[in-house]
């Protein structure tokens, strides 16, 4: 009957209480009066309270209950003899009087718990009888009550039976059997209500159901408890029922339920010696059960109980555990063809975590598992289910986080191939993980052939890929990139060979990277390789062999290509810097020519491509900052280029940077060391150049702006002046000095410019600087005595 | 008692990943009421740490550095101090103590901080200190070689200032610091 309304159902549950109060009050005055026919009479008056059907599972628990607590005072009765003066086998002959069967079943009941209790009859026997009388009530619900009762009296006799180790085992045997048919005939009740009044009512009635599983999970926890089931009674007897009962309900709530229940009650170590017949029902199980969560759950155990000790871990290798898991999760899927992909690939993860957890070494069983999903993957559209996409990124990070250790991952053959199965969004992201990894784990990367699987796994962020049309915001973009910058320093081995494998593998996967990557990755590549250089430094590599060796010239050939690929992205400036570098490199190397093309390859970039006059005298430094140091040229090569750059400093756009640049050229023919160049004359040449510059700047200030222009110019020049008269320089006087400083005084007077100016506090601390220097005394003082100031 | 934290050459990630892990756990937020960098960082990543040690960041641009907008040159007063802050590539030669004292005479500073070469040096002469706290990261450098990460951290108090190198050698940090008084009276009229 259709319960209308929670109203209504709270009347006919208030009515129903109602009326079991009214049949136990009478009930009471009889027990006190030992009336047993009254007490019998009004017993089966309240019991019939529960023959209603208008009631809900938790409504009718309610009734239930009250009942039950009544229940007990007539059972206390029942087993005084004394009270009543009919003998309980007698007692068992007269319930059965009772008219409705419901009142009867439940008053055999009670009496069969003192029946049972007073051991005048073998327990087997009246066990027996009440489960099959108990068939007599099929209503689900109240179905469902009634054997929940006779479970609930039995239960002492039960644990009395299950612990006694000097019983005999028939005994317990039949105590498992008891219950194994309570448990069987309440599950095919528990079932029959979800197919009642099909139609609208089935959610409810599904929650209905959830309320009551506990009452036939009950039985199966009652079997846990038995202390003398042991693993064989389990094995032969218990499980084989159970699963029997499972399999052919056909109903996916009480299988999910049931199964879980199962894994849950007995212990993980049963569940490891039967292993093969607990799996074998999952394939057989209704496609709608969640068969992920209950497997994830029992690889969840059993992983924790792997882990409790090394005598356990050997038992999983002897039964196999993980070929058993993969192939049962192999034949679910394979069974269930509407399951979607995010249900398979959870399973998949799932199985991993338990391989990394109990057999962390068996690195074949994680690359297996991957290699099943690959499969699974190979035969599906390319994911477009983000569920399943996340699922395959857990999938992939899980070997990371085990092992800590990308190394390792990079053996698994398959982890590039579930990859490859990701949108080209969630590759870069894994890229990244992977990465992230390496850096916080502070991995080396240590063989050519493992840098090229990494390389493999993160072209994603190496280069556009097929179909890629990324409107990637600005700033991933970079992020990316320069966390590929980073990784590139963590690729290293000692071994100068391998470490120049190493380099070339990562030119051949970065050089496809195209003009937006290169700025971003050449510079970290090109250090690398320098770093390489200083290491083989002095080495003479020239060894007959199969192998080329690495050597610096080999590495010099290549570097230029790399750097000629940044240059034509176009990204002058940068690949400027790099070529200087590898002159300095080549210089250390003493390799004059490789030196001098490298310089060549500087100034062709400074004379075609870098216009801006910012970047034009930062270059300028770098180039004559870079040229001072040099002691490999020649004095042919090392002239040109030093006329080169004296030529480009005087012809930068603005006055005062060509004066700077100018004066800064005087260093080039002056080097201090022992086989230094000191070529006093050229040095005054390019001061007294400087000097022009600066009064023509002057001259234009006045003339275009009215003002004075950059006196401070002229206390640089000063300073210069001091710097190599100090040095030696014998072309520098110390008249000459003294004029350039009236000279300056004289500007500064004609100025406007107030004191306490940035030339004025220049020229101060210079000609403090000069008085210092004569205080000195020795030679020093000596030097500056003739210095007036 | 001012704690300045002077530093450069970091090069992330053009020639290293990051600081060393022993200078970061060093390097704490709140403890430090300055810092000052040559450059060479390179991305705004090491910026946007950099900040979050300290607010007040005083950064000059190198010939590397993403950002380059950043000054040539930099001056700033703390307490009895001037202190000059220049990359050093463009005083040449390179690491030259008598170019470097040039600059310092130019930006009429006590302190002058500058980098580029990767080699930790304090010199005193005359006009004042000329620092250069080497490269953080231990980057490669063409002018030095075997560079260990290293930076300086000043205590600045009243005319005197303790310099103390941390440099990581051989995976150890090791400390050392070099004393400076300055005398009074001596510069730095404002006429």
């Amino acid at each position: 009957m259709m319960l209308n309304g929670a109203e209504d159902e709270e009347k006919w549950l208030a009515e129903g209480i109602a009326g079991i109060q009214h049949n136990a009050f009478y009930m009471h005055r009889a027990l006190d009066s030992n009336n047993l026919r009254e007490a019998l009479k009004y017993s089966a008056q309240m019991l019939s309270e529960l023959r209603t059907s208008k009631l809900s599972p938790h409504k009718y628990y309610e009734l239930y209950m009250r009942a039950f607590d009544e229940l007990r005072m007539l059972e206390m009765f029942f087993k005084d003899e004394s009270k009543h003066g009919v003998s309980v086998v007698d007692l068992y002959e007269l319930v059965q009087h009772a008219g409705n069967i419901l009142p009867r079943l439940y008053l055999l009941c009670t009496v069969g718990s003192v029946y049972i209790k007073s051991k005048e009859a073998p327990v087997k026997e009246l066990l027996k009888d009440l489960v099959e009388m108990c068939r007599g009530v099929q209503h689900p619900i109240r179905g469902l009550f009634l054997r929940s009762y006779l479970a609930q009296i039995s239960r002492d006799k039960l644990t009395d039976i299950g612990s006694d180790h000097e019983g005999d085992v028939d005994t317990v045997m039949d105590a498992v059997e008891f219950v194994l048919q309570n448990f069987s005939e309440m599950n095919k009740l528990w079932v029959r209500m979800q197919n009642q009044e099909p139609g609208r009512a089935r959610e409810k009635r599904k929650k209905e159901r959830s309320e009551l599983q506990d009452l036939v999970g009950k039985n199966l926890h009652v079997l846990g408890q038995i202390e003398r089931v042991d693993l064989d009674m389990y094995k032969e007897t218990v499980l084989p029922r159970v699963l029997e009962q499972v399999v052919n309900c056909k109903d996916d709530l009480g299988q999910y339920y049931l199964m879980d229940c199962i894994i849950q009650v007995f212990p993980d170590e049963y569940h490891l010696q039967t292993l093969e017949a607990l799996l074998g029902a999952c394939p057989q199980l209704q496609p709608t059960v969640d068969i992920k969560t209950v497997l994830s759950r029992l690889m969840d155990r059993l992983s924790k109980y792997a882990a409790s000790s090394t005598d356990v871990l050997h038992e999983f290798l002897q039964v196999e555990a993980f070929t058993k898991l993969s192939n049962t999760i192999e034949k679910v899927i394979e069974v269930q063809v509407d399951m979607p992909a995010v249900g398979a690939i959870t399973l998949y993860v799932s199985l991993l975590m338990f391989t990394l957890r109990v057999h962390p070494d068996r690195l074949d069983y994680a690359d297996q598992v991957l290699g099943a999903c690959v499969k699974k993957l190979s035969n599906m559209p390319k994911l477009e289910d983000s569920l399943a996409t996340k699922q395959v990124v857990a999938l992939l990070r899980a070997p990371l986080e085990k092992y800590n250790d990308i190394v390792t991952a990079l053996t698994l053959s398959n982890y590039p191939r579930v990859m490859d199965h990701l949108d080209n969004g969630t590759n870069k992201v894994m890229a990244m993980v992977i990465i992230e990894s390496i850096m916080k784990n502070n991995t080396c990367i240590s063989t050519a052939d493992k840098v090229e699987v990494l390389f493999e796994l993160i072209k994603g962020l190496i280069k556009d890929l097929d179909g890629a049309v990324d409107e990637l915001d600005e700033e991933d973009f970079k992020d990316e990139q320069n966390s590929v910058a980073k990784l590139i320093h963590m690729l290293y081995n000692d071994e100068p060979e391998e470490m120049g494998k190493i380099i070339c593998i990562v030119w051949k996967h970065t050089m496809a990277g195209g003009p937006k990557r290169l700025p971003f990755t050449v510079p970290s590549l090109v250090f690398s390789a320098l770093r390489l250089v200083r290491r083989l430094q002095g080495q003479e590599g020239d060894i007959v062999g199969e192998v080329v060796p690495a050597t610096p010239k080999k590495i010099f050939q290549l570097l230029s290509q790399i750097i000629e690929a940044l240059s034509a992205v176009p990204s002058p400036e940068l690949a400027l810097r790099l070529y200087l570098h590898c002159a300095e490199a080549a210089n250390d190397c003493d390799l004059e020519h490789v030196a001098y093309e490298f310089f060549t390859q500087t100034f062709v970039l400074y004379e075609e491509e870098i216009a801006n006059s910012k970047a034009q005298l930062t270059a300028i430094h770098l180039i004559i900052g870079a040229l001072q140091r040099m002691t490999v040229f020649g004095v042919e090569n090392r002239d040109t280029l030093t006329h080169k750059a004296t030529g480009y400093s005087a012809r930068l756009l603005k006055k005062p940077d060509q004066c700077r640049a100018v004066y800064t050229c005087s260093h080039l023919f002056w080097v201090d060391d022992e086989d230094g160049i000191r070529d006093g004359e050229r040095v005054l040449l390019c001061l007294k150049r400087a000097l022009r510059i600066a009064n023509a700047a002057q001259q234009m200030a006045n003339v275009a702006r009215g003002s004075s222009g950059p006196i401070t110019l002229f206390v640089e020049i000063l300073n210069k002046y001091l710097y190599f008269f100090e040095k030696g320089n014998q072309q520098i006087t110390a008249a000459a000095i003294q004029d350039l400083i009236e000279l300056i005084n004289t500007e500064m007077q004609g100025d406007s410019a107030n004191p306490g100016s940035d030339p004025d506090v220049f020229l101060a601390s210079t000609l403090r600087y000069i008085q210092f220097q004569k205080q000195k005394g020795g030679i020093m003082g000596g030097k500056f005595e003739s210095i007036e100031l | 008692m001012v704690l300045v934290l002077a530093l450069g050459d970091l090069h992330i990630p053009h020639r290293a990943a990051d600081l060393p892990p022993k200078f970061k756990s060093m390097l704490v937020p709140g403890k430090i009421q300055h810092i000052i960098c040559t450059g060479n960082l390179c991305i705004k990543e090491v910026q946007d740490y950099l900040k979050t040690l300290c607010p007040d960041l005083h950064i000059t641009r190198g010939e590397y550095d993403e950002e380059t907008r950043y000054p040539e040159t930099k001056t700033l007063t703390i307490g009895q101090f001037k202190l000059g802050l220049c990359h050093g590539h463009q005083v040449i030669p390179w690491g030259d103590l008598d170019s470097l004292a040039m600059l310092q005479r130019q930006l009429d500073v006590d302190i002058l901080v500058t980098g580029h070469t990767h080699q930790f040096t304090a010199y005193k002469h005359e006009g004042g200190v000329v620092i250069n706290p080497g490269s953080a990261t231990g980057a490669y450098s063409s002018i030095t070689y075997d560079v260990n990460p290293s930076f300086v951290l000043m205590d600045i108090d009243g005319l005197r200032v303790v310099v103390y190198v941390y440099e990581l050698i051989d995976g150890e940090v090791k400390v050392d610091k070099i004393d400076f008084k300055k005398t009074t009276a001596t510069t730095h009229s404002a006429h």
